[in-house]
């Protein structure tokens, strides 16, 4: 059965959908759709290390985004630049430098677009593996912190002062980022990975009044995204990761007409 | 069970400098079971910053904090819930701790808020957001209880209703209580200790000391001072959180 590529494509976006749609919600309610962008762009620049250290791929990206995520805190804490400034200039200056390290290595031939936008149909046993496991411990680990990163997500100083240390587990989400950003770059690239953490979640909240709903509703989304975008991708032929956004948006804004209890925050 | 008197947290001429300015400098203090102590003041005295101190949440003070307790409750002077989080009442209350449905349902009936369990955080008003982050605080049965201005938007007879209820979670819970409150004369009564800062310690003491205190009168002029006293007088009846009045039982 896992000879064939459709199968292990399926195998692959289901496990990603299980763990983007609670990561999701995380990023969308502490607002850090940039920051994952830039753990996503920087990602190049450890896909470029893979290639010339021959280091795993999955590993040297989380390795490279983790590295970014930490210069991040450091840069918030030592300059008086605002936080949409200083994820901007990582971004960018990290992609900047992933392709001129790519140009350096003209021996080594890249598939740029498939880096960019990912190639779900070219995994391979190895990559079902990588993200079924990563996953799991992404999912184990976020199951254990739950508590403390909800209530920190809520109010840093509530959750500070009846002792849930949210910096600690602050910083352990960031490193959960960087993760499932590693175990995904292959299936839906460096540019495309931000939306299937947000679209979900975003959908998911039109559509639930508390946060377990949530984060049901968005791991929900994810699957029938991966679903109808790779069966959409089959049938008429489009590139399947960029299909499973658009699914992904469809979704969304078919959630529009749901939209739960909004109207109490007009009045 | 441990005993009256055991001192909680210890503040040792503690400070905060924040960008070369002292918020706060050279408080002292000191917070036992059962007891309540209160910070006065005028805005952007330090009282804020006093409770933050105490609760830990600045990383870099001059002076000591000691603190002798780790279940402690805080009930900010505001929180922004984000449009983004949806979340009712019942789980906020959940936010820290593990409670059964019957501990959230009885600690929402003693702050009157019953019937908001199942709605929107977003949704309440600015009182009943207050009674409900009240309602958390008791609901964690602390030993320590830090309420930063817990009456805002509470409506008078609910204000006064509020500070009884203080005085009875003291009471039945055995914690201390540290409260910040611009209210003076209507906190006074039910507490045991006060500090007045103005950037500093400027007085402390038992509330008639602190009301008799000259430093006190200048801070505040004496008109206000004089009201002080006034409201130390016996209820025959009770106001009820939800701004009915009851007779007393004797």
């Amino acid at each position: 059965m896992l000879d064939d590529f459709f199968v292990r494509a399926l195998l692959v976006g289901i496990g990603m959908a299980l763990v983007t749609g609670p990561l999701g919600c995380f990023v969308v309610w502490r607002r850090l759709s940039f920051f994952g962008d830039t753990l996503a762009h920087s990602a190049l620049l450890g896909v470029t290390l893979s290639y010339t250290t021959e280091i795993n791929m999955a590993l040297s990206v989380f390795v490279i985004s983790s590295i970014v995520a930490l210069i991040l805190l450091k840069l918030q804490k030592k300059t008086n630049l605002p936080a949409d400034a200083l994820l901007g200039l990582l971004a960018h200056s990290s992609l900047a430098i992933g392709l001129v390290v790519i140009g350096l290595l003209a021996t080594i031939r890249f598939d740029l677009m498939g880096l960019l936008f990912g190639d779900i149909l070219a995994v391979n046993v190895n990559d079902i593996a990588v993200v079924w496991i990563g996953g799991a411990i992404i999912l184990m680990v976020l199951r254990i912190i739950w508590k403390p990163l909800f209530a920190s997500t809520v109010n840093y100083e509530l959750a500070e002062a009846e002792g849930m240390k949210p910096e600690k587990y602050n910083a352990i989400f960031t490193i959960l980022l960087a993760a499932i950003i590693a175990i995904s770059i292959k299936m839906v690239g460096l540019l495309l990975i931000t939306g299937m953490l947000i679209i979900p979640a975003a959908m998911a909240r039109n559509l639930s009044d508390n946060p377990n709903q949530m984060v049901i509703f968005s791991i929900i989304g994810g699957l029938l995204s991966v679903f109808i975008g790779l069966f959409a991708s089959l049938e008429i032929n489009t590139p399947s990761g960029p299909s499973i956004i658009t699914t992904g948006l469809i979704l969304f804004i078919l959630s529009l007409t749901k939209i739960k209890k909004k109207s109490q925050l007009n009045n | 069970m441990t005993q009256q008197n055991q001192t909680l947290v210890k503040l040792e001429n503690a400070g905060v400098l924040v960008n070369e300015k002292w918020l706060v400098r050279g408080v002292s203090l000191e917070i036992k079971k059962g007891k309540i102590i209160t910070l006065i003041g005028p805005n952007g005295s330090g009282k804020s910053t006093t409770a933050k101190i105490t609760l830990g949440l600045y990383k870099n003070i001059e002076g000591r904090v000691e603190k002798f307790t780790n279940k402690i409750a805080y009930v900010p002077q505001k929180i922004n819930i984000d449009w983004t989080l949806p979340i009712r009442v019942n789980d906020f209350m959940n936010l820290t701790s593990n409670l059964k449905k019957e501990e959230i349902e009885t600690a929402l009936e003693t702050t009157g808020t019953p019937h908001l369990k199942n709605k929107d955080l977003k949704s309440l008003s600015g009182g009943e957001f207050q009674r409900v982050l009240m309602a958390r605080a008791i609901a964690k049965k602390p030993e320590l209880l830090v309420l930063d201005e817990p009456v805002q938007g509470v409506d008078f007879n609910g204000e006064i209703a509020l500070y009884e209820l203080i005085k009875k979670i003291s009471d039945t819970l055995n914690c201390g209580i540290l409260l910040i409150s611009h209210n003076l004369h209507v906190v006074m009564s039910k507490t045991d200790h006060v500090v007045c800062l103005n950037g500093h310690v400027c007085c402390s003491g038992t509330p008639i000391d602190v009301a008799n205190n000259e430093k006190y009168q200048e801070l505040f002029g004496k008109d206000i001072s004089k009201i002080l006293s006034v409201y130390e007088h016996s209820h025959d009846h009770i106001h009820k959180i939800d701004g009915t009045i009851e007779k007393k039982e004797n």
